[in-house]
Formats: C-alpha cells, sequence, structure tokens
C-alpha cells in the first residue's frame, strides 16, 4: 500500500499556490482566465458544477476572517468538493498541539486541499513540506494573500479591459499587509505601475526593491493613477507607536472625495475589506457605486477561488 | 604516559610567530617539551611513539568562547559527552559554556555542579559563564567576586542584554574593580522586538519583523561610553553589521580596551540564505547583508575583531518545524567551526594565520587562560588538520546530539585529522 502511494506522490507531486512571488505570469493569466468564466456561473440562477465532486477540501483557518473564508466555502461548494471549515482559534491548537502536529492529524483524512490562513508568515509553506495534498495560501501574517491579489486583478480586467499600462496606487498601511505585498509583485509582473502611498513608520524596509515608487505625500503617489487600494489599518499587528492619532492619520491618508481628485479622473477605488470608515477611507465614498469596487471585489472573489481550487486541486 | 614526537608538520601558532616545517616533542606530563624546524626525532627519547603528521597542518587547540552545552536542563539537545564529541571532531579543546541552562549558571552551588560534571563527563576544558545578571533579569548583578572564586570565566546573559543604563554602568563599575570579564550580548531589546531577520528587502519579502542593524549599535556606542569611566575587561560576545563595527573603529581608535567577537555564521552566510524559510538560519544577532559579511571579514583582517566563535547552539528538531517567528534561534556549529573557517582562506579573504590567531592565542589573551599556543611548557593541547580534503556537510554525520546545522549540504575544504588533549590522541579520523 504505502509502495503504491509513494510512487504516485512522485509522479504526481501536488501542486501548492503559496504566493504570487512563486507563481509565473502565464499561471497568473491562467488564473485569471479560469475565473473569468466563473464570473457568469456564479450570477447565474443554476451555480452548482461536479468539477470537484469526490474531492475534499478543508479550510484551516487560524484567525478570524468573514469574507475569505466565506468565499473559500461556496467556491468549493459550487465545484462540488465536500467542504470542512475549521476555526482554530477554538481548537486542539488552544490545547498545546503545534501546526505541524494539526496538519498531520488532517493529513492522515486525506484531504486533496488545505486552504490555511495563519498569522504567521511561512506558515503555508511549512504546512505544505509536510503534507501529501494541495496547499492554497489564504493569508499568511504579514507575507502573502495570492487570491486576494488576484481577485483584484480580475476586479480591475473586468472594469478597466486590462492591467498592463494602468498606474496603481497602494495606499495605507503597508508595513503589516500581505494584500499590499501580493498585489505588488501580482501588478508589477501583469505590466501596471505601482506606487506605495504611507506614512514613513508604515512602510515596509526597502519596499523600492520591490519595484514600486514609495511616496508619504496623497497628492504626488495618486497623481495620474487608474486604480487606488486602500488598506486597513491593521491596530491589532501594531506593537507600539506608528502613529499620533487616527485623527492625524485620516487627516493625511484618509481618502477623501478631494484628495481622489489628484489621481486620474475616472479612478476606480479598491479595498480589501473590512473598512474602518473614517479612518482610512470617507464612508460616502467608500459607497459610491460609481466609483467604488468593493462589491465587485468580494463578489469576483468567489470566481477566482473556484478557479484557484480547479486548477490546483486535480 | 610515555614522551611523544609528531613529526613532518606544517606548525602554526601564532602566539609565537611560528609557521613552519618541523616536530613536536610532548613530555610524559603532556606537555610541549620542544617545537619547531630544527626538533628531529633524535631529539627525542628512544622510547617515544612517533606519530606522523604526513605534512598536515598543527596548531594549537583551538577555543571556542561561545557554545551552549544543554546541561543541566536541555540534556535532549546535547550533553557534555555530545558536546566534547562534537568539539573535538572540530579540533576544538576548549571551550567557554554559556550559563543559560535550567537551572541557569547563577550561584555558587550551580558552578560547582557544572565543574563536577564537566569533570565527570568531558575530557576537554571547559570554562563556564555565569550569568551577568541573577536568573537573567537584567537587575541584579551575579555575584562576580564569589563565582569568580570558583572558577567562573567571565559573565554573560547570553542571550540577552542589560537594557538599563544605570544597571550596566554599576556592572560595569563594580566588574572593573574585581577585574572580571563582562560579556554582552548587544541588542536593544525594543528595537528588536518582533523581529526575527535582518530589517531589509529579504524582512519585507517573507513579511517578518526586521531586526535594524541599530539595536545592536546603540547598545554598543552605550557601553563603549560607560567604558570610559568604567573601564572593565568588556567583551561584546558577537557583532553583525558594518555599522556596529565602524563605531568600534572609532572607540579603538581612541584607544579604548575592549574585546569583539563574531560568530562563524556571520562571516560565512548573509541573509539571502535563509531562502524559503529556512528555521536553522534563524539566529542572533541576524545574518545580514553580503556587504556586512564582507566588511566582517575585513574586521578580522584589520584586527578590529578579535574572535571567531562557532556560536554553538543546538535546538531539537520540534522547536525549529515551526513558522519562523515562533522557531527557536540558533544553530549548531563547533564541529564545523575550523573547516567553515577555512572557507576564507581557500577564497584568499584571510590568511591562515590570523584565521588560527582569532581560534588560539587571542581568545586565550582575552580569557587570561594558558591555552592557544605550543610555547615550551604549556598544556599539548593540539589540532591536526588536513587543509585540502574536500568533503560535504550532512547532519546526521555531525557528532551533535542535535542537528540544525546552519550550513547542511555545504561543500568544504579541509577537516580536522587529529586532536590531542593534554598530549593524549583524543580523536583521529
Amino acid at each position: 500500500m504505502a509502495v503504491t502511494k509513494n510512487t504516485s506522490a512522485i509522479k504526481n507531486p501536488p501542486k501548492h499556490l503559496l504566493g504570487i512571488q512563486n507563481l509565473s505570469i502565464q499561471e497568473a493569466k491562467k488564473i485569471l482566465e479560469e475565473a473569468k468564466a466563473f464570473i457568469k456561473l456564479n450570477r447565474s440562477s443554476s451555480k452548482k458544477l461536479d468539477i470537484l465532486r469526490g474531492k475534499t477540501q478543508i479550510n484551516l483557518f487560524f484567525e478570524p476572517s468573514t469574507r475569505t473564508q466565506s468565499s473559500f466555502d461556496l467556491a468549493g461548494k459550487r465545484l462540488g468538493a465536500d467542504v470542512m471549515s475549521m476555526n482554530m482559534a477554538t481548537s486542539a491548537l488552544s490545547k498545546g498541539e503545534t501546526i505541524m502536529d494539526t496538519a498531520m492529524t488532517l493529513n492522515a483524512m486525506h484531504p486533496d486541499v488545505i486552504v490555511i490562513r495563519h498569522q504567521d508568515s511561512g506558515a503555508p509553506n511549512l504546512l505544505s513540506q509536510k503534507v501529501n495534498c494541495t496547499v492554497i495560501n489564504a493569508g499568511d501574517g504579514r507575507r502573502e494573500h495570492p487570491t486576494q491579489a488576484l481577485l483584484d486583478a480580475l476586479t480591475i480586467i473586468n472594469r478597466k479591459g486590462k492591467i498592463e499600462g494602468l498606474k496603481i496606487a497602494i495606499c495605507g498601511d503597508i508595513l503589516h499587509s500581505r494584500v499590499a505585498r501580493s498585489n505588488i509583485y501580482l501588478m508589477t509582473m501583469l505590466g501596471a505601475e505601482v506606487n506605495v502611498i504611507a506614512p514613513k513608520t508604515l512602510m515596509p524596509s526597502s519596499v523600492e526593491k520591490l519595484g514600486v515608487k514609495s511616496f508619504t505625500d496623497m497628492k504626488k503617489g495618486l497623481d495620474g493613477c487608474d486604480i487606488v487600494m486602500m488598506l486597513r489599518l491593521q491596530n491589532e499587528r501594531m506593537q507600539g507607536t506608528f502613529l499620533p492619532s487616527k485623527r492625524e492619520y485620516y487627516e493625511f491618508f484618509g481618502l477623501t472625495p478631494e484628495k481622489l481628485k489628484y489621481a486620474s479622473k475616472d479612478a476606480l477605488i479598491m479595498h480589501p475589506g473590512p473598512m474602518n470608515r473614517g479612518v482610512e477611507i470617507d464612508t460616502k465614498l467608500a459607497d459610491d457605486i460609481n466609483v467604488s469596487l468593493v462589491k465587485e471585489q468580494v463578489e469576483l472573489g468567489v470566481a477566482v477561488r473556484m478557479a484557484c481550487l480547479k486548477l490546483y486541486c486535480k | 604516559m610515555s614522551e611523544k614526537i609528531l613529526i613532518n608538520a606544517r606548525i602554526i601558532d601564532p602566539s609565537q610567530n611560528m609557521d613552519e616545517k618541523g616536530s613536536v616533542i610532548i613530555d610524559s606530563n603532556g606537555k610541549i617539551k620542544s617545537i619547531g624546524k630544527n626538533i628531529k626525532q633524535k631529539d627525542a627519547s628512544s622510547k617515544a611513539e612517533i606519530i606522523d603528521i604526513k605534512n598536515n597542518i598543527l596548531i594549537p587547540g583551538i577555543i571556542d568562547m561561545k557554545a551552549f552545552v544543554g546541561e543541566p536542563g536541555y540534556e535532549y539537545k546535547e550533553n557534555f559527552r555530545t558536546l566534547t564529541q562534537a568539539a573535538l571532531a572540530g579540533g576544538v579543546t576548549s571551550i567557554v559554556t554559556m550559563p543559560n541552562t535550567k537551572p541557569l549558571i547563577d550561584n555558587v552551588s550551580m558552578v560547582d555542579f557544572i565543574i563536577r560534571r564537566g569533570r565527570d563527563k568531558s575530557s576537554i576544558n571547559l570554562y563556564p559563564c555565569a550569568t551577568l545578571t541573577r536568573e537573567l533579569s537584567g537587575t541584579q548583578m551575579s555575584e562576580f567576586g564569589l563565582l569568580s572564586a570558583k572558577g567562573i570565566i567571565g559573565f554573560s546573559d547570553v542571550t540577552k542584554t542589560i537594557q538599563n543604563t544605570e544597571t550596566m554602568a554599576k556592572i560595569m563599575d563594580y566588574a572593573s574593580d574585581l577585574g572580571v570579564l563582562i560579556m554582552q550580548h548587544a541588542e536593544d531589546f525594543d528595537l528588536s522586538k518582533n523581529g526575527c531577520i535582518n530589517e531589509g528587502e529579504v524582512s519585507t519579502r517573507l513579511g517578518l519583523g526586521g531586526i535594524s542593524y541599530i539595536a545592536e549599535k546603540i547598545i554598543i556606542e552605550r557601553d563603549l561610553t560607560l567604558l570610559d569611566e568604567f573601564p572593565c575587561r568588556y567583551h561584546i560576545n558577537q557583532i553583525s553589521s558594518k555599522q556596529s563595527l565602524g563605531v568600534i573603529e572609532q572607540n579603538k581608535q581612541k584607544g579604548k580596551k575592549f574585546s569583539v567577537g563574531v560568530s562563524i555564521n556571520n562571516l560565512s552566510l548573509n541573509e539571502n540564505d535563509i531562502g524559503d524559510f529556512k528555521t536553522f538560519l534563524k539566529l542572533s544577532p541576524p545574518l545580514r547583508l553580503e556587504e556586512d559579511r564582507i566588511a566582517l571579514v575585513e574586521g578580522i583582517k584589520s584586527g578590529l575583531i578579535d574572535v571567531i566563535v562557532s556560536d554553538h547552539r543546538p535546538e531539537d528538531e520540534e522547536s525549529k518545524r515551526l513558522p519562523f517567528a515562533q522557531a527557536a534561534v540558533g544553530s549548531i556549529g563547533i564541529e564545523t567551526l575550523l573547516p567553515l573557517a577555512l572557507e576564507l582562506y581557500h577564497n584568499e579573504s584571510l590568511t591562515l594565520n590570523k584565521i588560527i590567531e582569532t581560534l588560539t592565542c587571542n581568545p586565550a589573551k582575552i580569557l587570561k587562560i594558558k591555552k592557544g599556543t605550543l610555547k615550551v611548557g604549556s598544556d599539548a593541547d593540539i589540532c591536526v588538520f588536513d587543509l585540502n580534503t574536500p568533503w560535504v556537510v550532512k547532519a546526521e554525520n555531525l557528532k551533535s546530539k542535535s542537528k540544525n546545522t546552519a550550513i547542511e549540504d555545504r561543500k568544504l575544504q579541509g577537516k580536522v585529522m587529529m586532536t590531542f588533549l593534554n598530549g593524549n590522541l583524543a580523536y583521529k579520523i
């Protein structure tokens, strides 16, 4: 038995989606192409396919999540997989079991894909070394959130037709943001020019080496941008003092209709959620369907995750 | 024990500026009787045991100023027996052991225990450190006088730094009177908190908290300022950045007396080697940029850095097989200390003499011990190595109980062939 299993593992090692950094441009485009087909399906009344029938998907969430977890949940179900979501905040991990023990336990149940979110950067990489199924990263620490970047790309393509040649601003708490990192890698790979805007204390070290320009001034950073991605202030990850106050932050870095005028006149706003209204974004702006893509991002998120599951969980 | 003569050796002993082909005669008490190019086989007694060194290099036994034993409390990571085997296989004959065991070496009865235990279980020379502050609290200084009288060689909080400037000033003031050696780990914890690797592009890409070079530099600057007022025997365990080196240079130019160490890891690796979250390369101080590594090598060359240490920190697999931020810090290295240092000779960064100096007579000078030399009359602690043997590091072949080497699969050139302790052959390949 063991021999057969080993041979098959060598023949067909599982593919993992650990981050945009490990992705080739062809792979990224293939996911986006695949996802386009699912947009229509998700809007129809009959949404169920049987592509993943008989497959088992485990959602292993070590950090609380609403939209990503439900999005992966729905995506798996719509493809016909059996989906189990585990909220690890309340499980054996609090009894002292390590992430590796948990992984091995679940691995013994022969899942076909594990979708993991973890507060530590690199946790999905570690997991992927130890299990013999596909691992999909649903966000690790401040490192990567690949499906978020992919859904952002799909949303932009859906509205603007392309990414190449666009100017994209990512604004806010870049330091603590995995969304920012994945988006930087993906958008630059797909040919966009990326500006990151943040107060100096929330800007990661050597960020320019990732191929972006960095700004501390919204006016300069937003100049001519087609897309403005706002990020949440991740207070839960902040230890020590980074900012004087939320009020001062909003004054200089909060997106208001006035500041949006610095960007290109048909600029669109994105936000990965959850939003702190009145901290990083003006509440009316966030709900303005003419400029805000927030709802569309959530909608297309399901399509992107379906595409990822389909392509990686064979 | 009978007299021995080691013939056909290339003897390198920086303590007496010796680099020559010759022989060494070891007397029946395990001391060096005579040494050098003029010694012939006939100078030894007729009964003397003859050992052919076969033109390999013969140097004083290596002194490693920073290694962790594991006893008491962490025997599952390393014990005296396994550490000794690893050390001898690396040509190391003297070790300064770190006090962060469980319980800590911070009181007189623990010193008695550790010395007795070391004597029973280990054949090499062990020089135990005690903690700089009681319970590693960083507040109450240890009993320097009483502990020194019991045989403690120096005082260090190992991975912790005295954060409070007043406490550090008092420690240095008190220590200057007693003449005890203070060994500081330089890291400002407020600046380094949440960090686990060098702050820069790699930490940004891996999404890990970074430790800026400032955390190290600022403590060195503070301590060297205090040293003006309180001239104690002060040693910085390990430095990692070119900025720290800059501060050291300025202060040494002013004539201040202190000593500096560096880990072989920081001389041989940089932050890019961490790759895809290799936790065995999670070190403290962290691996930094290639330009820092080059600066540190230059620091050895110019004499700003006095010693190279292994910073041997055995960790079991469980404490390393965790997400990077949670994984334990450190790597083993005592067995590969010399072979990895020889890489710096083979790539023409340093001379052999310089490398050996930092591993033998320099640490002896700092520690004020009669080791690290082959002068007539000294203990015949000797390491013999082949400069050119190529080999590949495989954790499974290393003698340490823990297998967390930072240089798995590295191709090295040069290997220890024999190690003598007090004239006795204690290791042979």
